[in-house]
């Protein structure tokens, strides 16, 4: 679906015409990606994390399948495996370290895509089931990226499937039982890490898939934009190509050029030392941290250090971590404002920073051993990421008095005087 | 085919037609299949014949002076053998049931008679890191019993748990003595 004025795939030499007969992908790209598919004229920057973390998902399937031809999923050999491809394999270095800092890439752009959703209001109607979509990539991110990092089979890969496996233990009853399921023992060892291999191998094709269907769901409204007022003629907007392919392929060079810094002058910046000591079942580092896309939620599984309503501190701390994802699932529902862009929502701005720096604290928390002072922060931080949700949002859609909204994107652009005041667009 | 289904419906109560039948028959078959497919795919997952099989061990305590402690590994588990001194089991047997989270006394957690070799696994109860106190030197926590530094869960002189998020006392596996100085464990 798009607009009716988007321009109409007509191919010209007749080899692409016989092809168009038979197999008409070329015109499903020229009215995905290409100039059939109309754009709001007036996107920002922010717009450009979609496209980088497509490419980051390119570039990690890239770097991983040519390392999995080095690797070894062995519990005996898999730590010399890697080292292995970093000291003997030509070029082995640059896939291992391009993978590692891969993954921090993706996760830098991902939640930058995140927030621009929630600063935009792009997971409300009729967008919805493009942010649940978006939801789903980020469990299942968050799924590879954990297995991943138990492949090396150092002492931080083997002690964060301990503890991570060891939330399953939380469920009353089964949950022993379903732990010993996930990695086929009593304890990590050989059979999990076979499994996880096979997984983390399995996930990055599953979510590919997941990102056509998120694309088809964006593709039926169309992009929203940084006013959150609809599209409502052609003036309002520019064909895909080459207007924001141009404008995504400058981003894409500025993502490359951060990405080459990060991964050839500071490779071991963003990971952690004791995980170039091989595993040791008999021996817990001093302090276990997981990688840093994960300390936010690191640090709301922690938050819970006391038994409260019947419910075990060990259980609360990961329903509260999963829970936390999972409000985003409802967000479309919590946020009832029709306003969607926080440039037009006073007091909603404000809250969204506040939540930008909350997330951050999480975050030092999380990083942090749990002692002291960081122990309260965390506490509250956490209570306040739940606060914002289920307490903030709702009475701030409901009191906030929007700005007026201007006519059109068009009369955005042009700087024309808004003539409604306040109306959803 | 439309024209039979239509004669066999016609007339009053004859709503159920015969196609329904093989309809839910054939559903029913296939869902039978599906599931027993299905199966053997989730339990290949679960710990294979040789993993249980490395169920039991024996091991040599004869070395273990009293208040010393080793760790053997058992089922890939860290396992904990420790030869408490009296003043520890007398201290562990003055602390009252009702101050406990996971009640248990030590008589409980012990044999009869060998009331002095306290055997747990070194699987901390909350997510699994293994607590200190085994090593020689290592931080026994403040109730003298093992440390746990991943979350700061504390662990008495029985190893039943006192302070920390950890729910339970860390395990005592089934064990049971070959003679004076052999244990065997599983
Ligand atoms: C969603 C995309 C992916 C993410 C987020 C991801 C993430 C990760 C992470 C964080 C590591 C640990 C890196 C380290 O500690 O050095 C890792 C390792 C690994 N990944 Fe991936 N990965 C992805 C896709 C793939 C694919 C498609 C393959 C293909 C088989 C693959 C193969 C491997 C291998 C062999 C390792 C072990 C080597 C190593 O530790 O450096 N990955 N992955
Ligand atoms: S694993 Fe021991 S306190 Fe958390």
């Amino acid at each position: 679906m798009s607009f009716p004025w988007a321009n109409h795939y007509a191919p010209k030499h007749p080899l692409m015409r016989w092809m168009d007969e038979k197999l008409p992908l070329p015109r499903l790209v020229y009215n995905a990606v290409g100039a059939g598919y109309p754009v709001p004229r007036n996107l920002n920057y922010m717009w450009n994390f979609g496209v980088l973390a497509g490419a980051a998902l390119v570039i990690q399937i890239i770097t991983g399948v040519v390392m999995a031809m080095h690797y070894a999923a062995n519990a005996g050999v898999a730590f010399d495996s890697i080292e292995h491809t970093v000291r003997d394999v030509n070029a082995g270095w640059a896939m291992r370290y391009a993978h590692a800092n891969g993954a921090s890439m993706f996760f830098i752009v991902v939640y930058l895509h995140i927030f621009r959703g929630l600063y935009y209001g792009s997971y409300k109607a009729p967008r919805e089931m493009v942010w649940l979509l978006g939801v789903v990539i980020f469990l299942l991110m968050m799924a590879t990226a954990f297995m991943g990092y138990v492949l090396p089979w150092g002492q931080m890969s083997f002690w964060g499937a301990q503890v991570i496996t060891g939330f399953f233990s939380a469920i009353p009853v089964v949950g022993e039982p379903i732990r010993e399921w996930l990695l086929g023992g009593f304890a990590p060892d050989n059979a999990a890490l076979n499994r996880f291999f096979s997984l983390h191998y399995l996930l990055p094709f599953v979510i590919a898939g997941v990102i056509i269907l998120h694309i088809w769901a964006l593709h039926i409204p169309g992009s929203s934009n940084p006013t959150g007022v609809e599209v409502k003629g052609p003036q309002d907007t520019v064909p895909f190509h080459p207007y924001y392919t141009a404008k995504d392929g400058f981003g894409l060079g500025v993502f490359l050029v951060i990405f080459s810094i990060l991964m050839f002058f500071a490779p071991n910046a963003l990971g952690h030392p004791d995980n170039y000591i091989p595993a040791n079942p008999l021996s817990t580092p001093a302090h276990i941290v997981p990688e840093w896309y994960f300390w936010p939620f690191y640090a709301i599984l922690r938050a819970f250090t006391f038994n409260f309503l019947w419910i075990p501190a060990k259980l609360w701390g990961v329903l509260a971590m999963f829970g936390a994802i999972a409000l985003l699932f409802f967000l479309p529902w919590i946020d009832r404002s029709p306003v969607r862009s926080a440039r037009y929502r006073p007091m909603y701005k404000w809250f969204f920073w506040v939540l930008v720096l909350d997330v951050f604290v999480l975050g030092l928390c999380g990083m942090k051993p749990p002692e002291g002072v960081w122990v309260l922060l965390g506490q509250l931080a956490a209570i306040y990421y739940f606060a914002h949700f289920l307490i903030i949002l709702p009475i701030v859609s409901a009191i906030e008095r929007p700005l007026p909204l201007p006519m059109s994107i068009t009369a955005s652009v042009l700087g024309e005087e808004p003539a409604t005041t306040g109306q959803p667009a | 085919m439309t024209t039979l289904e239509q004669t066999e419906t016609t007339g009053e109560g004859h709503d159920v037609r015969r196609r329904d039948f093989i309809n839910i028959a054939a559903v029913s078959f296939a869902g039978v299949g599906a599931v027993a497919v299905v199966l053997p795919l989730v339990n290949q997952m679960n710990p294979s014949a040789d993993v249980l099989a490395l169920a039991s061990i024996e091991v040599d305590i004869s070395k273990i002076a009293p208040g010393q402690a080793i760790k053997t590994l058992w089922r890939k588990q860290p396992v904990f053998i420790r030869n408490l001194t009296p003043k520890e089991i007398a201290e562990a047997n003055a602390v009252p049931l009702s101050e406990l989270r996971d009640p248990q006394t030590l008589a409980e957690r012990t044999t009869a008679g060998k009331e002095n070799w306290l055997i747990t696994l070194g699987v901390c109860t909350h997510l699994g890191c293994v607590p200190l106190g085994a090593g020689e030197g290592e931080n026994r926590g403040p109730f003298g019993g093992y440390f746990c530094p991943c979350h700061g869960s504390a662990y008495d002189t029985a190893a039943r748990i006192r302070k920390g998020p950890a729910p339970k006392n860390l395990q005592v596996p089934e064990h049971s003595f070959k003679s004076d100085t052999v244990v065997q464990i599983g």
